[in-house]
């Protein structure tokens, strides 16, 4: 354990216990620095979640979903954000209709492709892979086989250039050639 | 051959290059794809600007070839488009339906009565719901719908006398040929 976790590990344990404490922290402390930290410490993962609206979930395994789903969708106004994060008006309506659609049993999917109806896939972050989108998904696959080939000829082609080379090298030597 | 190599792989480059700049010009890459083309334009109902209390419906409005315009008072390229609309909306030979998208009612019939009303009727759709069904995420954004009720064309962003001489007219042309 790392002297720090130690420490926060003491603290802890004496907040927790405050009658069972360990030799390295029997120092007693006034208790509202320890309780500060797990206070902060609980609250920490909340700054991060959103709080541009608060839309009435009915749990938070709810809220989980919703919030997976709408980070998988673009917002159309600001395109390169998605409908989580944007302020965008249209994109605050998108998440509501998003919601709507949750609380009539709307499955991701189905939710996915009445965006998709209305605003073509460019709502997905995740084009599907279809003929349109090959290029997009396998396109990159491509340039990599195109520059593996042109090394390996490259190389074969240096290789050989190199044995003719030096047999030209050796043949010079024999004759005593003066270097072009 | 081999010494011209990374010369042609150079020039190679430049005009994919030359390529991409070129296509961008033409392309707005930021432009998303209205999967809407060719379908049935959702149903919608929505009250008329000057008159929330009567209601303009999909089927109400079938039968004719019309154009529906997306603008709203707070709309910057909506004001570019303006003049535009002004000069040649009338002539166009089709109703011109405005559709004041996620507006205040005032703002839009100040806006409209400052800037001049192009358009044969004013639907708002001051939740925006109905909008999302139509795949707008911005205006103005324009929708060309035959008498069946079938998106025919949209565009994206401001209409320039060119592109209603080189892409709408024609367009409208056939439309009118289709329905007697």
């Amino acid at each position: 354990m790392s002297p720090l976790a130690a420490r926060v590990g003491g603290r802890l344990r004496a907040m927790l216990f405050p009658g069972h404490q360990s030799k390295g922290s029997a120092r007693q402390r006034a208790p509202t620095r320890s309780l500060i930290f797990i206070v902060i410490l609980a609250f920490s993962g909340l700054t991060a979640a959103q709080a541009i609206d608060p839309l009435p979930f009915k749990d938070h395994a709810q809220e989980v979903r919703f919030q997976n789903l709408t980070r998988q969708l673009r917002c159309l106004v600001c395109q390169n954000e998605n409908l989580a994060d944007s302020n965008a008006d249209l994109a605050r309506d998108l998440r509501h209709e998003v919601f709507g659609l949750m609380q009539q049993g709307k499955s991701d999917d189905q939710i996915k492709q009445y965006l998709v109806d209305r605003y073509s896939d460019f709502v997905l972050y995740d084009p599907p892979v279809k003929p349109s989108t090959w290029l997009l998904w396998f396109g990159p696959a491509l340039f990599l086989l195109m520059g593996l080939a042109i090394v390996l000829v490259t190389i074969r082609r240096r290789g050989r250039a190199a044995r003719i080379d030096s047999r030209l090298v050796d043949n010079a030597t024999i004759e005593q050639g003066d270097d072009w | 051959m081999t010494r011209s190599l990374p010369l042609i792989g150079f020039l190679l480059l430049v005009g994919l290059f030359g390529f991409g700049i070129w296509w961008n010009t033409r392309h707005d890459p930021r432009e998303v794809p209205s999967p809407l083309i060719g379908k049935p334009a959702p149903a919608f109902v929505l009250p008329l600007l000057d008159d929330p209390g009567r209601t303009v419906s999909k089927a109400s409005m079938l039968g004719k070839p019309y154009l529906v315009n997306v603008f709203a008072s707070w709309c910057v390229a909506c004001g570019e488009e303006h003049p535009v609309l002004m000069a040649q909306g009338r002539d166009l030979g089709v109703p011109l339906v405005g559709y004041d998208y996620k507006d205040a009612p005032e703002d839009a019939r100040a806006w409209l009565a400052d800037h001049g009303n192009p358009y044969t009727m004013v639907i708002a759709d001051q939740p925006g719901r109905t909008a999302i069904d139509f795949g707008v995420y911005g205006a103005p954004e324009s929708f060309l719908i035959d008498a069946k009720g079938l998106i025919r064309y949209k565009h994206i962003g401001p209409f320039t006398p060119e592109i209603i001489e080189r892409e709408l007219k024609p367009l409208i042309a056939r439309l009118k040929q289709e329905t007697p």
